[in-house]
């Protein structure tokens, strides 16, 4: 379906040329899966547009905003947490029997540390937040949609692109590197609690042994990657719920699919990224 | 927007918000021509014209599937028409962007059928907000004393902090009107007002509307399948079938028609 540039209604416009080029997720689909998806891909993309333009625009919804970082981000940070230290414990007591079958035992904290920082704790974040958030916006949007406040919304005059979709995605993207911290954080310190009770060591000791050669390429990109992680799941989940159809049962496929897919997306993605950070910062 | 000949007059009661217009224009508030929308292969406008002059109330009559609702969410720009014009008081809307919308939909108000309030808003949240978002000028206290007046008028000022799932259908209807006529708008489009609620609390929404009509002097159209409540609160009523019009005038000139399809629509309601 065409982009309406100069359609009436800006949520409308793009849902109804999603309408009319269902089915719109590749997940739930069969028959013609390459056109379905093409067709989902140029809507997202269409719907992407939309939500950068309306939020380059005044007015700027900045209590939203604030309210959905809060939403995403410390209401997920116990989850991301709790699935970044139990990501250490496995790590560590895996790792303590790999190296010391060759030898290695004293590159234990390295290996955690850099494990942690480098891929499980990014990519841990990415799908615990796609499986939290994603399904949470889905349903919230989706649900709103088919009971009409979405409509109502914008015959209000406010643009939901704007007071929806913009203030999510952008939460998302702000909050996915936060998160990351706090699951490297949590990896590390229950990496060197699975390794203490193993063997005696002090933390001190393993924080100097595992971020030994450590500099700023090591963390930052990784780190920052997850930005793009948020996007991602920001922008699946706000389509999909916004461009849903079909009462209730319409509701339950907007959430299931913004979960499959932003979780595909992100471990996509996530491919990737790690080639361009070793491209860009060996 | 103002027309050029509209002019503005500020009650000595409600200073600041409340505005009502004087007659004096030429253009109609409301003037669709030619509608035609069909979705995938079936038709559900086919040439729909009509016109509403500020002041007065239009209901739009018709079987289930006739395009009623389409036509409303057509002139609010929720839909886009294939083809056709819709004028609001004066000004070309077809083809505006969501941006351009916005100016347009300040003036108008929207009662849906199903109320479709904010359910994770309480009342007064919901009420207020359009002002949240178009009235930044205004403090909390005034924003309050704004939605606590339009809760007054719909006779909801005693259930502001409860939220719309503890509203019966009528209650949620109210709340949705208040929400309606925030902006003060100069027309008002009521959807089904009055569907799915008991004779009673019917009669109370046509009350409530025909008070805020007499009040506000807004242009509005009523799509309804309740010719009593249509009597009601319209001056004119337009009779739709197959998405066309097939009369339109006062409801005495309806019972004159001897078109069949009116006579059966009239007889059966």
């Amino acid at each position: 379906m065409i982009p309406q540039e100069n359609a009436g209604s800006g949520i409308q416009s793009v849902p109804q040329g999603v309408q009319d080029s269902v089915p719109v997720d590749p997940e739930t689909t069969g028959g013609n899966l390459i056109g379905d998806f093409l067709a989902w891909f140029g809507n997202l993309g269409i719907f992407f547009w939309q939500v950068v333009r309306a939020a380059a625009t005044p007015p700027f919804e900045f209590a939203e905003f604030f309210r959905q970082m809060d939403e995403i981000g410390s209401k997920s940070l116990p989850l991301v947490a709790l699935a970044g230290a139990a990501t250490g414990i496995v790590l560590s007591m895996e790792a303590r029997y790999s190296l010391t079958r060759f030898g290695a035992k004293s590159l234990l904290p390295a290996a955690i540390v850099f494990s942690v920082i480098h891929e499980t704790g990014p990519i841990i974040t990415g799908l615990v937040v796609s499986g939290r958030v994603g399904a949470g916006i889905g349903a919230e949007l989706a649900s709103m949609k088919v009971t009409e406040q979405i409509d109502a919304i914008e015959a209000s005059a406010v643009n939901p692109y704007r007071l929806l979709a913009a203030t999510r995605i952008l939460a998302c993207i702000a909050m996915l590197p936060l998160l990351t911290l706090a699951a490297d954080a949590c990896g590390v310190v229950a990496g060197w609690f699975a390794q203490a009770l193993a063997q005696p060591l002090s933390f001190h000791q393993f924080i100097n042994s595992g971020f030994q050669g450590a500099d700023f390429n090591d963390f930052l990109p990784p780190t920052f990657k997850t930005a793009v992680f948020g996007l991602i799941i920001g922008l699946i989940a706000c389509y999909q719920g916004m461009s849903t159809k079909g009462g209730a049962a319409g509701v339950g496929r907007a959430a299931t699919s913004s979960v499959v897919l932003s979780s595909l997306f992100v471990i996509l993605a996530d491919v990737v990224l790690v080639k361009i950070i070793i491209v860009f910062f060996p | 927007m103002t027309t050029s000949n509209q002019t503005w007059i500020q009650p000595a009661s409600d200073p600041g918000m409340r505005r009502r217009k004087v007659a004096g224009n030429s253009e109609p508030a409301v003037a669709v021509k030619d509608l035609h929308k069909s979705f995938g292969s079936q038709k559900v406008l086919d040439g729909v014209s009509l016109s509403v002059p500020q002041g007065e109330t239009l209901a739009v009559l018709g079987r289930s599937g006739t395009g009623k609702s389409v036509t409303l969410r057509i002139i609010i720009g929720l839909e886009k028409t294939d083809s056709g014009s819709v004028c609001i008081q004066g000004e070309e809307i077809t083809g505006f962007t969501i941006d351009q919308l916005s100016g347009v939909r300040k003036r108008m108000g929207f009662l849906f059928q199903q109320a479709a309030l904010y359910d994770s808003l309480n009342v007064e949240q919901n009420v207020a907000f359009p002002l949240v978002h178009h009235k930044r000028d205004m403090s909390k206290a005034e924003q309050r004393g704004r939605v606590m007046e339009l809760l007054s008028d719909v006779g909801m000022e005693n259930h502001s902090q409860k939220m719309p799932a503890d509203l019966s259908g009528g209650m949620q209807k109210r709340v949705g009107l208040a929400r309606a006529l925030a902006l003060d708008p100069d027309i008002l489009l009521l959807d089904e007002p009055t569907a799915g609620l008991d004779p009673i609390s019917s009669g109370e929404i046509d009350d409530l509307v025909l008070k805020l009509q007499q009040e506000h002097q807004m242009a509005s159209i009523v799509v309804t399948h309740d010719l009593h409540s249509a009597k009601c609160i319209a001056n004119r009523l337009a009779l739709l079938d197959k998405g066309e019009v097939v009369i339109e005038g006062t409801f005495e000139e309806l019972e004159k028609s001897d078109i069949p399809f009116v006579k059966d629509f009239l007889k059966h309601s």
